[in-house]
């Protein structure tokens, strides 16, 4: 296989534009019935969206474990990239809408150390943890912590004003153009388990996101830190009583959501691309992981992010008609049966 | 008060600003060209290359036609957006007076242009936006980029034409998808090639695994593909490789947004052997196109130029050459009578407007994405002169 189909190039003909020393005729002008597009060629739409028939070849697992396996991997994207958004939302209760411009910050950092330093991918992904946190303390300590005490409508406006003027800032420094990754050749590729396509990469995100989970909710439940954070949250007057540095508190709370997010946007490159709109392409998503798993719930997180992983993946497998809406309606029925999300307390 | 005093020193800057405008404009020998263009969001990018390829051409040539100086107002319409661009059309004729509209970029768009350009009778060169019916919708109305049918019957017939007997179609479902997955079928029937099956995937879609499994599962020995450009011909061509029908397994064809520089670096040696048609590569061996070229790569930094850019290139010279034929006359009837069976050679080659439909008839390349001692490099491999957009020819007979 690969070979070129056998053509020889053709670039005798010296004028193309008169029509008789075109070699071919390729004048596709046909009957009439060529121009209502649609209603012609109608014959074909039962090809379209009938189910996938499987080769049936021995000892092979049913396409459904690879949907799952394509579906958990996707949703560990989405985990790593909107937990951050849970815990500021649901333990600070801040409206950070540009959750996913810190997310963009963290690409751009793997693509710069990578293209202009020549760093290798894995060691751009604690830079662009902590260059995203770092910008987020910036912006956190200057303009987010004004807001703490004001409505809801303030926090969105001030947030969604810094993700478009990131979507800016972003086309102004690195261009408007798509910025490549090479990842490194083990991680590329595929290889084959009782006939399902694993890719080596997705079974890293797997492992990310499931890293990430245990070392949140270790940290969250069983440590000095996780134990003040909530206390912070729970009864910030009672907190600051106590000697909790409340402000403190929040702005390590705050760094940590957002270097999550920096490092999901590093981890998303290779899979979606990155280019200035990166601050908006995912917030819809984001924001319907973190509405379905509950606010400030990790668990919850992980749970809706899987969730809306493997419904997009699936849906897309068995009934392409419906495209992506899918998840729209899975996010629909989850809230109507729980509005406070699967693992939300409020 | 202090603040007061700003707001009125701006007021009346602005005032000024605005008397001494038009003072400007009426100035003798000036031709005003607005570009209604999405020059920030999702389609910002190519925007900047349709925008850089019209500043090669005003470099190369000169701001002065027939006598008259050449001034480009730039209009940002932030992407597809119908009611906005015909709002900024309307502006750009009542209140700066334009005497050409050019650029549009996306058909909604360009289509609401259409309506000003035919009821205020002005010269309107579309640089990019590939549905047929466009040109139609005013008679003043020409274009020097592509129709979408015009690559995919293309590619189509000539897939057909070159052993490959079956394919699957992926494209994305919005109407250029459908055109497109409509016209290669076209194509590639009339060729006496099968389709096997088709699937339209969503238009936002990040993640195509989905999909390409179920491509995979009716083990097409080929498949066309036609998505928007930007983020997602790469992850396309990433997820294609983890399923194993990577274009050295099965036969990858697809329009030129598939080969994209982009997504060339960023799919790596999964890239070689995806087949794209296009009416432009950059790779295309003449003096012309080199010269372009490097021009090009001088304004963008390093970056090359694809088919937007050589659609504003040549969008300029249309302008500029019927400009001359008029004598510097900018009456839309005139222009677009001067502009009518214009041939020229452009840096994609020879091409021609035809003089019946308005539209663009030119070379359709295709090219194929090679390893070049480890450079991926899209190397034309074939060409089909003279096309001519199908939907409008089949309309003539």
């Amino acid at each position: 296989m690969g070979r070129p189909p056998a053509v020889a190039p053709s670039f005798s003909s010296r004028n193309p534009l008169i029509p008789a020393q075109a070699g071919i005729q390729y004048d596709v002008c046909v009957s009439s019935r060529f121009r209502p597009w649609i209603p012609r060629l109608r014959g074909d739409e039962r090809l379209i969206g009938t189910a996938p028939k499987a080769k049936s070849q021995p000892a092979m697992l049913p396409p459904v474990f690879g949907v799952l396996f394509d579906g958990i991997a996707y949703g560990m994207l989405l985990f790593v990239l909107s937990v951050g958004l849970s815990v500021t939302l649901g333990l600070m209760n801040f409206v950070n809408l540009a959750h996913c411009a810190f997310a963009m910050v963290g690409g751009y950092v793997t693509v710069l150390l990578m293209r202009d330093m020549g760093w290798p991918f894995f060691a751009t992904l604690p830079l662009a943890f902590l260059v995203a946190a770092a910008a987020s303390i910036v912006f956190e300590r200057v303009l987010y912590r004004r807001l703490y005490q004001r409505s809801d409508l303030d926090q969105v406006l001030l947030t969604i004003g810094i993700a478009f003027v990131s979507v800016a800032a972003a086309a102004w420094f690195f261009g408007t153009q798509q910025q490549p990754v090479q990842l490194p050749e083990y991680l590329r590729g595929s290889f084959h388990i009782a006939g399902l396509d694993i890719a080596p990469y997705r079974l890293f995100l797997i492992a990310v996101g499931a890293a990430i989970t245990l070392l949140l909710v270790g940290a969250i439940e069983f440590t000095r830190f996780g134990a003040q954070v909530r206390a912070a949250v729970d009864n910030q007057r009672m907190a600051r009583g106590l000697g909790i540095n409340v402000d403190r508190t929040f702005a390590i709370t705050f760094a940590l959501g957002s270097g999550l997010a920096g490092l999901g946007g590093a981890l998303a490159i290779d899979i979606v691309g990155l280019d200035p709109n990166f601050a908006f392409t995912y917030l819809i998503y984001v924001l319907i992981v973190v509405s379905v798993g509950g606010l400030g719930s990790i668990a919850g997180s992980l749970a809706a992010a899987i969730l809306i992983g493997v419904s997009d993946i699936a849906g897309k497998y068995y009934v392409p008609q419906l495209g992506s809406f899918l998840i729209y309606l899975v996010m629909l029925a989850v809230l109507m049966w729980r509005p406070a999300g699967l693992l939300g307390k409020r | 008060m202090k603040r007061a005093l700003l707001t009125a020193t701006t007021l009346l800057a602005g005032t000024l600003a605005a008397t001494m405008l038009p003072a400007a404009g009426h100035a003798a020998g000036t031709v005003k060209i607005g570009l209604v263009m999405p020059f920030s969001g999702q389609f910002a990018e190519l925007t900047n290359q349709m925008y850089r390829g019209i500043k090669v051409y005003m470099k190369e040539h000169g701001d002065m036609v027939a006598g008259k100086t050449i001034e480009l107002i730039r209009k940002d319409v932030g992407g597809i957006n119908p009611p906005t661009a015909k709002r900024l059309a309307q502006e750009l004729v009542v209140r700066d007076k334009v005497d050409i509209l050019a650029g549009w970029l996306l058909t909604p768009n360009a289509i609401a242009g259409c309506g000003v350009s035919k009821a205020a009778k002005k010269f309107m060169v579309i640089m990019n936006a590939a549905t047929s019916i466009i040109t139609d919708k005013s008679p003043y109305c020409t274009r020097t980029s592509f129709t979408l049918p015009m690559i995919t019957v293309t590619l189509g017939q000539w897939a057909a034409k070159n052993g490959i007997k079956n394919d699957y179609t992926m494209t994305s479902d919005y109407a250029p998808g459908h055109d497109a997955e409509q016209g290669f079928i076209h194509g590639f029937k009339a060729g006496g090639g099968k389709i096997l099956g088709s699937v339209r995937m969503a238009v936002k879609n990040p993640d195509f695994s989905a999909y390409v499994q179920r491509a995979k599962d009716l083990n097409p020995k080929s498949i066309f593909v036609f998505i928007p450009g930007g983020s997602q011909p790469a992850a396309f061509g990433k997820a294609l490789a983890e399923r194993g029908m990577s274009a050295q397994q099965i036969k990858v064809l697809g329009t030129q947004e598939l080969a994209d520089d982009a997504a060339i670096k960023s799919m790596g040696k999964d890239s070689v052997g995806i087949i794209t048609a296009g009416n432009y590569n950059y790779n295309r061996d003449s003096a012309m196109n080199k010269k372009f070229v490097a021009e090009f790569r001088k304004m963008s930094g390093g970056e090359n130029p694809n088919f937007g850019a050589v659609g504003g290139y040549d969008g300029m010279h249309l302008i500029y050459a019927a400009l001359k034929k008029t004598k510097g006359k900018t009456g839309a009837a005139a222009l677009i009578a001067a502009a009518k069976g214009m041939k020229w050679q452009s840096p994609r080659g020879p091409m021609m407007i035809d003089p019946k439909t308005r539209d663009v008839v030119q070379t359709i390349y295709i090219s194929k994405v090679e390893d070049k001692g480890g450079k991926h490099v899209n190397v034309v491999i074939d060409k089909v002169p003279n096309v001519h957009d199908p939907v409008h020819a089949g309309k003539m007979k």
